[in-house]
């Protein structure tokens, strides 16, 4: 009975071919409109790291002192960054299972071959931790090991991009390339690794791309590169030199721990504590109740509000968008099926039940939302590409959709057509069946 | 075969209250082919419905086949429309962008019958009325007797217990209205008993017994008297 349903179901859509279009448009533009938004922000509120989000956290220690708060308007909060000297600290507790310390600068970088032009890269300070705390996928090489930690050579990793780039996409591992005038020597180049959003330092663009370059965090001691990322401090700290600005109280070291339980976790908070309370012996951490947190990513993400409160607005915006294109399919549906109801009246007149009508006309609502939904998908594709130019390239990677997307528009298209068709089907069911045999 | 007893049906307003039949009453045997006659507005195609199950009633009883259908749910009412009575209206009530093989099969389809079946029975049908070679054509390539014909079909599809016409000639010229009549006598003299509302006198002489009905009332039960039957004008189509 379906096939019958679905052949008259055809006949009537070309029957009315005009208000069926109409109701195609009015569904497919809800949906393009709808689908954009939501295609953004589930790529923007997407978990970047699913299968260990809950295992990895990001700590906050509440080193900060009056004459206010660190965030004014949200007293309760914590730095999210770490002093430079807690950094360290932090980096020698055993008991999570990986600890990352990392901040974000940037070089000019000189190609050896004349052909490829000076560029500026970002790249990241960090411990070698990093590559295996977020399964960052090698290419060629590895990370750098334990003692390049504590020696701070210069060597590098790159990343995928810039070692095409510069170096064609061959193994580069053991050349060497100038940075800011400092030779370094490749030792690992990243697989395409773009985690979205870029969870390990949500602030200053957490939808842009990953560093290009990758070095041991402690060769900048000496180096004393400008930190890229945000750096806040407190009191009235000297600053005559780098030396300083490493032992001042300002944060702005991303610090990340891996903790695999509940246990793991209770520990670190405990030797978080611990440490706290030996840093207020040595005259820090002067506030009367400072503390520590730990968020894991998914958390983190929230805490920082990854995705902006208008954003949210816009995808609300979006759905009640969708439910006036739905009301307006509803209308054209009422008009539709008032003009069907001498058919649906003979129908009843030879044996047709409410049901059967109901069905029939049901399987109408559903053919008209597949094809507002492939309508759907093509005007959001067209809105993806509208939001990719407007944004000059940040956002691409915000704005593909996936299979679980497209099979949500389908899902949401049925679902908008078939809830915006229960009233006409209803009602058109309702009518007597004697009501129309004269004047058909 | 059916039998009304003191039917009445009201149709009411917030201002005014129309009794469409009050205290009909009619026995239809097995067989018979009775004709329905009336004014315009005297109920007679209130009957009909009622007599096909497309409308209720507000009070009395009405056997059907035996079986009480007073009080029938719609789903009920409909599985008996669709297994027990054809119809047959004057506007033909035919789907105009369905051929005539799907026209005839609609009221299969809601019976869930088998494709094999169907097929059978509509071309069958089709070839009682002289159509099987144009089952493909639309209704708008046909005339009017020929989609009157196409609708008689669709009624005798479903091997119904008894037809019910509604002034089944009323659109037809005499030459096409006299075919419909015939055909439907033959259909008649096979066994299905056939109700048909008419104005036509005429129309109405060529059945076995002839009901006058008047203000939701019948007013007179005249057996056909047996002489030749009348020739056939074109019928004046009316509501009751």
């Amino acid at each position: 009975m379906f096939f019958y349903h679905m052949r008259m179901a055809i006949k009537s859509i070309r029957r009315n071919i005009v208000l069926s279009a109409l109701m195609v448009a009015a569904i497919g533009i809800g949906i393009g409109v709808c689908m954009t938004a939501i295609t953004v922000f589930y790529m923007m509120s997407s978990d970047p790291i699913p299968y260990k989000s809950d295992s990895l956290y990001a700590v906050q220690l509440n080193s900060w002192e009056a004459p206010g708060p660190y965030d004014a308007d949200r007293p309760e909060r914590l730095p999210e960054l770490l002093t430079y000297r807690d950094a360290k600290a932090l980096l020698d507790s055993e008991v999570p299972t990986r600890s990352v310390a990392t901040y974000r600068s940037g070089f000019t970088l000189n190609p050896d071959n004349p052909d490829v032009s000076p560029m500026l890269v970002m790249s990241r300070f960090t411990t070698r931790n990093f590559f295996s705390m977020f399964d960052v996928p090698f290419l060629y090489g590895a990370p750098w090991d334990e003692a390049t930690d504590r020696s701070g050579d210069s060597i590098a990793v790159l990343n995928y991009s810039i070692n095409e780039e510069v170096f064609g996409g061959e193994n580069s591992v053991g050349r060497t390339v100038e940075l800011a005038g400092r030779e370094f020597t490749v030792v690992g180049v990243m697989d395409r690794w773009e985690p979205v959003p870029k969870f390990y330092a949500v602030f200053n663009g957490a939808f842009e791309e990953a560093e290009e370059v990758f070095m041991p965090m402690l060769l900048n001691e000496s180096w004393e590169r400008q930190n890229y990322g945000n750096t806040n401090c407190w009191g009235d700290t000297p600053m005559n030199g780098f030396r300083d600005f490493l032992d001042s109280e300002c944060t702005w070291v991303e610090f990340w721990v891996e903790l695999n339980d509940a246990e793991q976790k209770s520990r670190y908070q405990d030797w978080l504590a611990g440490y706290i309370a030996e840093q207020k012996r040595l005259g820090r951490f002067p506030i009367e109740n400072a503390g520590a947190e730990v968020h894991d990513v998914n958390e983190w993400m929230d805490y920082n509000e990854v995705v902006s409160a208008d954003f949210r607005v816009l995808v609300g915006l979006a759905f009640m968008f969708l439910a006036v294109c739905l009301l307006n399919t509803v209308a054209l549906l009422l008009a539709k099926f008032s003009g069907n109801a001498a058919r649906v009246g003979l129908r009843r007149a030879l044996g047709a039940s409410k049901a059967m009508i109901f069905r029939q006309n049901l399987v109408e609502v559903g053919v008209i939302g597949i094809a507002g939904s492939l309508l759907g998908l093509g005007l959001a594709w067209l809105g993806l590409q509208g939001v990719r130019s407007i944004n000059l390239g940040h956002y691409d990677r915000l704005v593909q959709m996936d299979a679980n997307l497209v099979l949500f528009a389908v899902a949401i298209s049925l679902l908008s057509a078939i809830i915006a068709g229960l009233y006409p089907t209803w009602r058109i069911c309702q009518i007597p069946p004697a009501t129309h045999l004269k004047t058909q | 075969m059916l039998s009304m007893q003191h039917i009445s049906k009201v149709y009411r307003t917030e201002l005014v209250e129309t009794h469409a039949l009050r205290d009909f009453s009619l026995d239809v045997s097995d067989g018979e082919f009775v004709a329905v006659s009336g004014p315009s507005g005297s109920g007679k195609t209130t009957f009909l419905n009622i007599a096909g199950l497309l409308e209720t009633f507000s009070s009395g009883t009405y056997m059907l086949d035996g079986e009480d259908v007073s009080g029938l749910g719609d789903n009920e009412r409909s599985r008996i429309r669709n297994r027990k009575i054809g119809f047959i209206f004057q506007s033909f009530n035919l789907i105009p962008d369905l051929d005539l093989f799907d026209n005839v099969d609609v009221p299969l389809r809601y019976r869930g019958l088998k494709a094999a079946d169907r097929r059978e029975r509509i071309e069958k049908a089709l070839e009682t009325v002289g159509l099987a070679s144009r089952m493909k054509h639309v209704p708008a390539q046909l005339s009017g007797g020929q989609q009157q014909r196409v609708a008689i079909a669709r009624a005798l599809a479903g091997e119904p217990r008894f037809l019910l016409a509604d002034e089944p000639t009323g659109n037809l010229d005499s030459l096409m209205a006299r075919q419909v009549l015939d055909l439907l006598e033959d259909i008649n003299e096979k066994g299905t008993t056939i109700i048909m509302v008419t104005h036509d006198p005429e129309l109405a002489r060529r059945a076995h017994r002839n009901v006058h009905v008047l203000d939701g009332q019948v007013t007179d039960l005249k057996p056909f008297d047996g002489g030749t039957p009348a020739v056939v004008n074109a019928g004046a189509g009316g509501g009751a």
